[in-house]
């Protein structure tokens, strides 16, 4: 046994390494992940912004933008739970599909009388996907059966029926313009517009480019608000640190990493505002990203999730539920799913028997390009929300481009497959 | 006399931070059944698998000669063409297919890489003849028992001209009447001048069958006794007989009144139902104390005490669990952890830990509410929480922050100690506590045990360890198949006594 004490300081020395000054290059290492995605983001933008002459930033683009992506971002918060637990949900494309002939139903042909309102259609169908969600959890939470089966037997199920609702191949619709203000509003201006610089028209009653710039005020006082609280959060959480005693990072980083997103915060911002305002679809999407970010980093039950998928049975023998933890990550994904649903036959104006179809596969992407990991415990909602932009921005961009849906797929399976390799790389360098 | 067919000479293999062998030497003699026995842990295993090639030469030192040659095998498939073949003992069988698919594994009769069905099925016949095993050969290993698997092992063998054979702890999880079939087995083998290696601590197996006795502990050979020198006593001295320096804090015990009382706990297989893998178990803890439970491995202490701990484990658990007198439920995890009970696992990595996540939220798992308000955790609260069992259970790293993954054994199981001591237990049941960690952190583990005995926490230990056991316990329960064997306070205790208890145990049971 007189070997056996050698081995103890060496332990130590290995494990203080880290100490000291590299404290800070660490932590910018560390976070290295999620800038390096926001990097890789902006210059996918300003690439396309190039490739299309400039209409990737322009206003009216960027509606569009939010509006044609903001469905799959608000699934792959969901998604985001459900692949940090260790699962998969290969149904979330058909039950969007599903709720949105069921929400198109309700309100065209069914007569329901004041239940056809769009706003209770809403609710009972959120109802409806979570009740989705418990069915299908309830199957992987309790009977163990693996989601992968699951949900693929749903993904077959919920298309099905959606077929079925819409009687063949037909669409129901129109569908009744305060439910497509869901996906096509803006918010209205409380405040009143601003014209910065008034219409001039020339000689040959055209209007000169660069002028009547008018600008919606609610839009830009919410933006400002924004990013001030977002300061204000930040530097709040810097003093609580210091005040405690511990090591912040370093104040030159903070800095620039706050104006940073500020300025391309507002930046966005000013565009919608020289255009009609905020989607009211972005806003929606906005508070929910907020909602899961605060989930999954403060609350115990994020945590809770996150140390299921980490290790399931150290989370069960900690005295965690993983049981009822699985069935509520799942019933979470029947309301996004839901909502998802809702936000497509809001866009579309009608409901369609192939709505969603595939979108699972897209919502599924952009929380691997965001760096969660496929056997869970690993994943981050802001990663997650810029992968989904990043596919949105893409498939925006090439089609401005006129490149072929064809190809379009090639390059979005190459930027997955990029993406999870390159993080795999980094993980096993480090 | 016959010759020498293996010679193991100053094999020294080290491990990073620990020496599991240190000058080694096995000496073989031609058609002998030689059995090898040491503690868990004293590189019985570690052993025979320098001589099988799963450590190839290079990795180790000292000289292997078999057959007159010095050996380098390079892996497992060097030593399987000389002939030796080793059995380990978590069988190496698929259980989806069948048996004669299992035995020609990766050495098919096939051409062109297709399998020759017939010739690979009358062969298996044969073999399973010899081995003595009644079954067809295209059943699945699956519907078959842990006894009869373990022939289709030795079959396996067979099929691969077998010299030498290594059987590790072959009877470990097999019924009195399967280990008896395959003693029988050996004998028969021997007659036909197969020699043996059998590596085992059932002692009654030894005297019966072995020729020859070699035992080891703590990595050094201590002495090799011929058939006429075996005997109960000579093995058992041997095995233990190391001496007992100040390798555990000492302690003033202030015992106070019974805390936790296990009553006439009986617990069934989880997967076969007919098997009672727990009998009837009685046994109870006091404030201050530090109960041991001794015994073998596969004496049932971990299945015990996870069937205590929210059953975790097993089925049709009966039995009552009284906390100060009143009964109560711990039927879950959670209600275990409400009723102050606390389970520290022996294996950590995959029971204890989240390894991918780091320290401070692996300290904070069994207890959020404690650094959260309306289910929002308080960052600040949790730090600081983190930061105080770091320093309390002396865990080396450079932050809180630090994966549990990258942290060494022993730093690790403080992390998993800090857990439940943050959860504030009454009872902690430690299982294993210092498993595979270097002496340094066992010390460390000790004061911590220790300290918290003196707080009022009553400690159950489980530990193959006995002189761990009799360092730092004031009471000991020796466990084997599933009983209580016996009962001493530490202070009358000795490994003698314990083995003894053991030894004479395991014949009663069924």
């Amino acid at each position: 046994m007189s070997t056996e004490s050698a081995p103890v300081p060496k332990s130590g020395v290995a494990e203080d390494v880290q100490q000291g000054p590299r404290v800070a290059v660490s932590a910018l290492v560390t976070n290295l992940r999620e800038y390096g995605l926001i990097l890789a983001l902006i210059a996918i933008m300003v690439f396309f912004q190039f490739t299309t002459s400039g209409t990737l930033f322009k206003p009216v683009n960027l509606s569009n933008l939010v509006q044609q992506n903001s469905f799959i971002i608000v699934m792959a918060l969901g998604m985001l739970l459900v692949i940090v637990s260790g699962h998969i949900d290969l149904s979330v494309g058909s039950v969007a599909g599903f709720i949105g002939a069921l929400a198109a139903m309700m309100m065209v042909i069914w007569p329901l009388g004041p239940f056809s309102n769009p706003l209770v259609v809403s609710i009972i169908c959120l109802i409806v996907g979570g009740a989705i969600g418990a069915a299908q959890g309830y199957w992987i939470a309790y009977h163990r059966i693996p989601s992968f089966i699951v949900t693929l037997a749903g993904m077959l199920i919920f298309r099905g029926i959606c077929q079925a609702l819409l009687g063949g191949g037909s669409s129901v619709g129109p569908l009744p313009v305060g439910f497509k203000a869901l996906s096509s509003g803006f918010i209205p201006d409380v405040i009143g517009s601003l014209t910065l610089i008034p219409p001039v028209v020339n000689a040959a009653g055209k209007t000169i480019v660069g002028s009547g710039l008018t600008l919606h005020m609610t839009t830009i006082v919410i933006g400002i608000i924004a990013v001030l609280s977002y300061a204000y959060f930040g530097l709040r959480a810097r003093r609580s640190r210091e005040r405690h005693g511990y090591e912040a990072e370093p104040f030159t980083l903070f800095v620039v990493k706050t104006l940073v997103t500020s300025a391309l915060a507002l930046f966005l911002v000013y565009q919608f505002a020289t255009y009609r305002g905020l989607p009211i679809v972005l806003v929606v999407m906005g508070v929910l990203i907020a909602l899961f970010v605060f989930i999954t980093k403060r609350m115990t039950v994020g945590r809770r999730i996150y140390a299921m998928g980490g290790n399931a049975k150290a989370a069960q023998l900690s005295g965690i539920k993983t049981e009822r933890l699985t069935l509520m990550v799942f019933i979470n994904m029947g309301v996004l799913s839901a909502l998802g649903g809702l936000i497509i036959a809001a866009r579309l104006g009608q409901a369609v028997p192939a709505a969603g179809l595939g979108s699972e596969l897209d919502v599924i992407a952009a929380v691997f390009i965001g760096g969660a990991s496929a056997m869970g415990g690993v994943g981050q909602v802001i990663g997650a929300v810029v992968g989904g932009f990043i596919m949105g921005v893409m498939n925006n961009g090439m089609s401005i481009m006129g490149v072929n849906v064809d190809w379009q797929q090639v390059v979005k399976g190459l930027v997955l497959l990029g993406a999870v390799v390159f993080d795999v790389y980094n993980k096993n360098k480090a | 006399m016959a010759s020498t067919i293996l010679e193991m000479r100053d094999i020294t293999k080290t491990f990073p931070g620990v020496k599991a062998l240190s000058n080694v030497n096995l000496s073989v003699e031609e058609g002998e059944i030689h059995a090898v026995v040491g503690e868990n842990g004293a590189g019985k295993s570690t052993l025979m698998k320098v001589l099988s090639g799963v450590y190839p030469s290079g990795t180790y030192d000292g000289e292997i000669i078999y057959r007159g040659d010095e050996c380098h095998f390079k892996g497992i498939h060097d030593s399987e063409r000389r002939g030796i073949v080793i059995i380990h003992q978590e069988l190496a069988l698929v259980p989806m297919l069948s048996i004669a698919e299992n035995i020609f594994l990766g050495n098919e009769h096939a051409r062109y890489g297709v399998i020759d069905w017939n010739a690979n099925e009358t062969r298996t016949s044969a073999l399973l003849k010899k081995v003595g095993l009644k079954e067809d050969p295209k059943t699945l290993i699956t519907n078959i028992g842990v006894g009869k698997q373990q022939l289709v092992e030795i079959a396996k063998a067979l099929s691969k001209e077998v010299q030498l054979l290594i059987l590790d702890e072959p009877t470990a999880s097999l019924s009195e009447k399967d280990s008896q079939a395959l003693l029988d087995l050996l004998l028969e083998f021997k007659r036909q001048g197969i020699t043996s290696i059998l590596i085992s601590h059932k002692l009654n197996e030894i005297n019966r069958v072995a020729d020859k006795v070699t035992i080891i502990r703590d990595g050094r050979t201590i002495e090799t006794l011929p058939k006429k020198d075996i005997s109960e006593d000579r093995i058992i001295t041997s095995m233990v007989g190391r001496s007992l320096d100040d390798r555990y804090p000492s302690r003033e015990p202030e015992i106070g009144e019974t805390v936790l009382e296990v009553k006439n706990w009986s617990v069934y297989h989880p997967i076969h139902a007919e098997r009672q893998v727990i009998k009837d178990i009685d046994i109870n803890v006091r404030k201050g104390e530090v109960v041991g439970i001794a015994g073998l491995m596969g004496a049932g202490r971990t299945e015990f005490a996870m069937s205590l701990f929210g059953r975790s484990y097993g089925r049709r658990i009966t039995g009552e669990v009284l906390l100060k007198g009143k009964p109560i439920d711990v039927s879950s995890v959670s209600k275990a952890v409400e009723h102050g009970i606390a389970y520290v696992t022996e294996d950590r990595k995959t029971y204890g830990l989240n390894l991918i996540d780091h320290i401070k939220h692996n300290i904070t798992l069994a207890n959020l509410p404690g650094v959260s308000r309306h289910s929002v955790i308080d960052d600040m609260r949790e730090l600081a929480v983190a930061n105080d069992y770091k320093a309390k259970t002396t865990i080396r790293s450079s932050s809180v922050y630090q994966m549990t993954g990258n942290l060494s054994g022993g730093n690790q199981q403080k992390v998993v100690l800090s857990k439940w001591l943050f959860a504030n237990p009454e009872v902690l049941i430690l299982d294993e506590p210092t498993r595979g960690i270097d002496v340094g952190a066992k010390y460390e583990i000790y004061t911590i045990v220790a300290r918290l005995a003196s707080e009022g926490k009553a400690i159950i230990v489980i530990s193959s360890e006995m002189p761990e056991l009799l360092g730092i316990t004031d009471r000991i329960y020796v466990m084997n198949e599933g009983r209580i064997v016996g009962e001493m306070a530490a202070s009358d205790a000795s490994q003698e006594k314990i083995m003894r208890a053991i030894v004479r145990g395991e014949g009663k049971a069924s």
